[in-house]
């Protein structure tokens, strides 16, 4: 469902990305990894359109996203978390989520369900709700992280992508996202895109992993794969 | 506030201004009351773009000016009522709003905030050197005798809706007021104003989220500039006379900042709220120290309230509320 051909992105002089090449399947759950500074979140910038000015097609159910800028392709369906969490900081917990509902998700994709009943079923499932109607500065960094992921679910999408949503949680709220987020995708089928560096957690979500490394996609297979091939643990560990 | 009080308000200080100009007899009333009255619109249009998307324009005296010359224009060649000039001055300023905002909005805030003082040094030297609205030297806007609207008289000694041009003048901004601020609590409480919020605390996030920022940003810089252009629209009847210097002061792009920066950005609450105090002292101030001395006070009170209040009277008044509880 979401192909991407000769994605190319280079920042003046310094390449980023050269030449990736990658099919998604529709439900299908992707692990990405790569050391730092190996591309991961330029690749997803150039898929949620933030980044639009690279080399090659990213491609969504047939439909070539090149044209088009990161709102629309929000509305069709891909939304991504930011590393750096990016809330908006002048709303409580619930009008964060209610922004992707009202912008993005199509009428006919409620179901019936208003908007605020939808918010309060994010918000319910990631346990923010002690501080649904808390400005977002009441935040501790661990909520802030989870807001961010609520606020990409909020957009109902057909592809979630989370950009490293676990960084600084305990091992027991990993379990508590990983969870979530498997069961969302047994549920509803969308397709999950986790860049991660708790191996653990990537390894025992993931269906399929690729890693990245200075910009090229150096492994691409199961998860006991990808972590067996000598690349792969020249990139992470060096020499 | 419910809906319904709010529009009930609204209607009940119009008629209040409507009778203010045949009960009040001393003209300086008007004078004073014309003069807050605009600066509280500009400062509620500033507050659309400035406030609700937290783009800064330094540029409202150009829009403020290309209203006010695009009426004389309307004036010299279609001898236009005052009511189109006004109409005439808020589309222009519409115009080049989207045009400035068109071209600089794909860009990140300081491009656009210079962008706008740009725009203001050009119009304004465009004007200096058309001979055909007055050049440097300016053009008089004589008042028509007896204007009619619908067949009733509107100024006039006898039987006319306002004995003089000033109270006339008085009403309309009011009303310009009045709307200005009923299209504000449109803005603010619409899924429009909430995206402007979103993207006012992350562009980058809000586009991700679905939010069409480019086109909220073309709108919110539309209507602001179409806002300014209206109150530019009417300056020149007011006057009676329009230079480019009085035109495009920057004093007015100055205030058209100062009034919801002191008052408080997040709502309409605070353009008008800063613009009722700061307008008043500034008229105090004219009328027993100097005209001089108005712009000092501004900027006295902006420095104030940048430094120990930056959310504005209204931030205050909110936190006082607070400790009260
Ligand atoms: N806007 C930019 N301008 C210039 N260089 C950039 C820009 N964004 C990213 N880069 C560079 O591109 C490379 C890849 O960055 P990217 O953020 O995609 O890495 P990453 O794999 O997400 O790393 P991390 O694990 O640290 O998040 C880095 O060397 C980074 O410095
Ligand atoms: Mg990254």
């Amino acid at each position: 469902m979401l192909e991407i051909k000769n994605l190319s992105k280079n920042f003046g002089g310094f390449t980023a990305l050269s030449d990736i090449l990658l099919n998604v399947e529709p439900g299908e759950r992707l692990g990405l990894i790569g050391p730092n500074g190996s591309g991961k979140t330029t690749l997803i910038n150039c898929i949620s359109g933030l980044i639009q000015d690279y080399q090659g097609e990213v491609y969504f159910n047939g439909e070539n996203l090149n044209s088009l800028v990161a709102h629309k392709r929000a509305r069709r369906g891909i939304s991504r978390s930011f590393q750096i969490p990016k809330p908006f900081t002048s709303m409580t917990v619930r009008q964060n989520l209610l922004i992707p509902l009202e912008y993005a998700v199509r009428a006919d994709d409620l179901q019936g369900i208003s908007i605020e009943e939808q918010a309060d079923k994010i918000i319910d499932d990631l346990d923010l709700n002690e501080k649904s109607n808390q400005l977002t500065s009441g935040l501790t960094q661990i909520e802030m992280r989870k807001l961010e992921l609520a606020r990409a679910m909020a957009v109902k999408p057909k592809v979630l992508i989370s950009d490293e949503a676990m960084a600084g949680l305990s091992s027991s709220e990993v379990d508590d996202i990983l969870k979530i987020l498997i069961t969302l995708n047994e549920t509803t089928r969308i397709t999950i895109i986790m860049i991660e560096h708790i191996m653990r957690a990537v390894m025992s979500f993931s269906e399929r992993v690729i890693c990245l490394d200075a910009g090229r996609i150096i492994a691409n297979g199961t998860p006991d794969e990808v972590i067996k091939t000598p690349a792969v643990e020249k990139a992470y560990l060096g020499e | 506030m419910s809906r319904n009080r709010f529009y009930i308000i609204i209607g009940a200080l119009l008629v209040l201004s409507y009778l203010a100009t045949h009960f009040v007899d001393n003209q300086y009333y008007f004078f004073a009351g014309f003069a807050i009255l605009q600066l509280m619109v500009m400062a509620l249009a500033w507050n659309i773009l400035g406030g609700y998307v937290g783009y800064v324009n330094f540029g409202s005296a150009a829009f403020f000016g290309l209203g006010a010359y695009s009426a004389i224009v309307a004036l010299n060649l279609f001898d236009a009522s005052l009511f189109a000039q006004i109409i005439t001055g808020g589309c222009f300023a519409a115009l080049i709003g989207f045009g400035t905002g068109y071209l600089t909005l794909r860009l990140r805030g300081v491009y656009f905030a210079i962008a706008t003082l740009a725009l203001l040094v050009v119009s304004e030297t465009l004007i200096v050197n058309w001979e055909f609205v007055g050049g440097a030297a300016g053009t008089y806007v004589l008042p028509k005798k007896n204007p009619t609207i619908l067949g009733v008289l509107v100024v006039g000694k006898q039987n006319a809706l306002f004995d003089n041009y000033k109270e006339l003048l008085f009403f309309l901004m009011c009303l310009i007021a009045l709307a200005t601020i009923i299209i504000c609590s449109l803005v603010e409480n619409s899924k429009l104003g909430r995206g402007l919020a979103a993207l006012r605390d992350s562009e980058e996030a809000a586009e991700s989220m679905g939010v069409p920022t480019l086109r909220l940003k073309l709108f919110a810089t539309t209507l602001s500039a179409s806002i300014m252009g209206v109150t530019g629209g009417i300056f020149p009847y007011y006057m009676t006379f329009i230079d480019p210097l009085s035109a495009f002061n920057l004093d007015i792009s100055v205030n058209a900042l100062a009034m919801p920066l002191i008052g408080g950005t997040a709502t309409w609450l605070g353009p008008v709220l800063g613009a009722v105090v700061l307008g008043t002292l500034q008229q105090i101030a004219t009328v027993t120290i100097s005209s001089e001395v108005n712009l000092l006070i501004v900027g006295l009170f902006l420095v104030a309230f940048v430094i120990f209040a930056p959310s504005g009277f209204l931030g205050l008044i909110e936190k006082y509320w607070k400790r009260g509880d």
